[in-house]
């Protein structure tokens, strides 16, 4: 072994217990690290430049002063504190209030007048360190730029005396350090000098910042190398330097516990379509819109944002296609009124067109935005602007943290996204696969028939909802959004001037049906007058006939009782004797 | 230079570590062969007076700050290089 000249009489620090962890601070690093970093002992951070070395270490000791009531110490080999300070002013750390008591900076940057003549070591500096360590209470220490002052000395037997001097100290003085190295370009993990490798096998803890240019756009990335004595998630992780510093992405971690679900739902600003969801859409879910250019997603969005204003839910609207002045003056012609609430506040539109960046980035300033202004509700129009060039490999991941972030927080996200009419690559979804995760699916696309492409509405999932599986014709008109059924005949489907001519047609055949109708009840109705008539005159002649009748037999039994009556008034004249009728009945 | 210039030195140890003796007697030799009875030594022990080599910017051992002529210069290491170090006292030309 190479290190066999040097003095191995200090006891491996893997010996000693294990403490427990610093907190950094830094959003995402203290989960993967499960707490952040090696408490008392030395922590190693490899970058290549401006991969964010000094931020990472800074913020660590910034933290652990504000939060952690534990006072650190910033001993600067490249830069003068003083250009630190200046420099990091932006992220609000309040670095000069610190610097009164709880934060000192050691200005350790070899000045130009520095005249080197033979070799040295770093016993006056560790020395001048631990009277200042001791004096403030110092319990965590950052050296910056380690390399910078290694490089001033003449061999690799020297380099690597002082770093172990260094290790030596800072195992002694029970502080939590933190040393950063440059890292050979931007070959990630190859440190290069001999000394550096030899750095990252004393020390208990690695880290490697990344920075990489992917078809130009920039992906940062940060990977736990090492840590001894504690688990720790072994991917690179894309992290962000924000507004506050860093932020490292994290997928959630197995063993979270879930966000609260809520059967509450949310209207989607077009009733018909909440009708055909069974109500609407869940609160906290994420709705993704998917199809070609002009189907009408934004508008769809945008009553979905109108929607959420009016019922006074702060709303945040997204728009990576179109400003967002245009957007409201594009969705006012088909009745969406947004305007006023971004008046009174409620509604916040952020137009980021042409923005460029890693799809990370984009991630970190919609969290921002969106926390920023209370946003319950959230639109993002199209989320497949997060899956441009270069961001290929992390949008899905992004993605996913999205939705994610956005459950956690019980933010109803609806997104959009293009689908590209030459591939149109429908059952895919989109390259972010974001149709996998999200709650609800709703899909656009245009039906061309009788030259004229018409809008169709259909939900292709909808979890935990009873939805329609029908398609809808989507119909924009300056009232607002509608949605109406599609005329469905003998297995044809008809939209727009097909369907309306249709149903015309049936309409005036049903109106001549009915006319026909009332006709001939009409000459029914004559006819069946006419038979009463003739009914009754019938009737009339009847009771005649009858008269008739009776007076026929009455006169015939008068003529009747005349002849007989006659007969025996002849036999009385005649004198006829009495026997003769029965002699007249026995002939 | 003017032969009559006198020097101020101020020589930052750690301790008596290799180095730190190396640089007393390298700073000794020369002067006593260059500049006899025109020259100051103040050594300053890190490890005894911590504070001073903080407040004085020292950080690496041995460090030789050149107090006077002005201006003040430091040199770091054990002056073995003893040609930097004449150069650094503005004595080059002399020792070519």
């Amino acid at each position: 072994m190479r290190l066999k000249g040097i003095s191995m009489k200090s006891v491996p620090s893997s010996r000693r217990g294990v403490q427990g962890k610093a907190e950094t601070g830094i959003i995402g690093f203290d989960g993967i690290t499960s707490g952040g970093l090696p408490r008392g002992r030395t922590t190693m951070l490899a970058g290549g430049p401006g991969s964010g070395k000094t931020i990472f270490a800074l913020q660590f000791l910034v933290h652990g002063a504000q939060t952690c009531k534990e006072p650190g110490i910033f001993v600067a080999f490249e830069e003068a504190p003083e250009r630190i300070v200046t420099n990091f002013e932006t992220f609000g750390w309040k670095l000069e209030e610190l610097r009164k008591e709880k934060l000192f900076f050691l200005d350790a940057h070899p000045t130009p007048d520095l005249i080197q003549s033979g070799t040295f070591d770093l016993t006056g500096m560790l020395a001048a360190l631990g009277a200042k360590a001791k004096e403030m209470g110092a319990r965590r220490i950052v050296f910056d730029a380690m390399d910078v002052v290694l490089a001033l000395l003449p061999d690799a037997a020297a380099r690597r005396r002082e770093i172990y001097r260094l290790h030596e100290w800072l195992l002694a003085s029970g502080l939590t350090g933190l040393i950063t190295a440059k890292a050979a370009g931007e070959d990630e993990g190859s440190l290069g000098p001999q000394s550096f490798g030899f750095m990252q096998f004393m020390v208990d803890c690695a880290v490697v910042l990344n920075h990489r240019v992917e078809l130009g756009v920039s992906q940062r990335n940060l990977r736990v190398q090492k840590f001894r004595g504690s688990n720790f998630d072994e991917n690179e992780s894309p992290f962000v330097i924000g507004k506050s510093g860093f932020d490292v992405a994290v997928s959630r971690m197995l063993g979270r516990v879930d966000v609260k679900v809520t059967n509450e739902r949310v209207t989607s600003g077009v009733k018909r379509l909440d009708t055909m969801l069974g109500g609407g859409y869940y609160r906290g879910a994420s709705v993704l819109i998917t199809g070609f250019p002009g189907t009408a997603k934004t508008t769809l969005s945008g009553a979905f944002a109108e929607a959420a204003c009016k019922r006074g839910e702060r709303t945040m609207f997204i728009g990576f296609d179109s400003d967002g002045t245009e957007v409201i003056r594009n969705l006012t012609s088909v009745g969406i009124q947004l305007a006023p609430y971004i008046k009174n506040g409620l509604l916040r539109m952020i137009s980021a067109r042409t923005i460029t960046g890693s799809a990370e980035t984009l991630l970190v300033r919609i969290k921002s935005l969106a926390k920023e202004h209370k946003a319950r509700c959230l639109v993002i129009d199209p989320v497949s602007t997060l899956s441009k060039a270069g961001n290929e490999l992390t949008a899905h991941g992004v993605a996913e943290r999205l939705i994610d972030w956005c459950k956690a927080d019980g933010i109803t996200l609806v997104c959009t996204s293009l689908l590209d009419e030459m591939t149109g690559k429908v059952d895919a979804g989109t390259p972010l696969q974001v149709s996998t995760l999200a709650d609800t699916w709703i899909h656009l696309n245009y039906l061309v028939q009788a030259g004229e492409r018409n809008r169709g509405l259909s939900i292709i999932k909808s979890r935990g909802t009873a939805h329609s599986n029908q398609v809808r014709e989507l119909i924009l008109s300056d009232s607002g959004v509608t949605l109406a059924d599609i005329y469905t005949a003998g297995g044809e489907v008809l939209m727009g001037t097909l369907r309306w001519e249709r149903e015309s047609a049936e309409r005036i055949a049903s109106q001549v049906a009915d006319v026909a109708g009332k006709l001939k009840r009409v000459s029914l109705d004559a006819e069946e007058a006419v038979l009463q008539v003739r009914a009754k005159s019938l009737q009339t002649e009847l009771v005649a006939k009858k008269v008739e009748k009776t007076l026929l037999t009455r006169t015939t039994q008068s003529r009747a009782q005349e002849l007989s009556r006659g007969h025996s008034r002849m036999r009385e004249l005649r004198g006829a004797d009495a026997a003769a009728p029965r002699r007249k009945k026995a002939s | 230079m003017n032969r009559r210039t006198s020097f101020s030195f101020r020589l930052y140890v750690s301790g008596d570590t290799e180095n730190s003796a190396q640089a007393l007697a390298n700073l000794t030799n020369l002067c006593s062969t260059r500049l006899p009875d025109r020259h100051k030594i103040e050594v300053v022990d890190v490890l005894k007076e911590p504070k001073r080599a903080l407040a004085d910017g020292i950080f690496m051992t041995p460090t030789l700050l050149i107090l006077a002529p002005s201006p003040q210069r430091r040199v770091v290491g054990t002056l073995s290089q003893t040609k930097t170090v004449l150069q650094a006292l503005g004595l080059g030309t002399m020792a070519a």
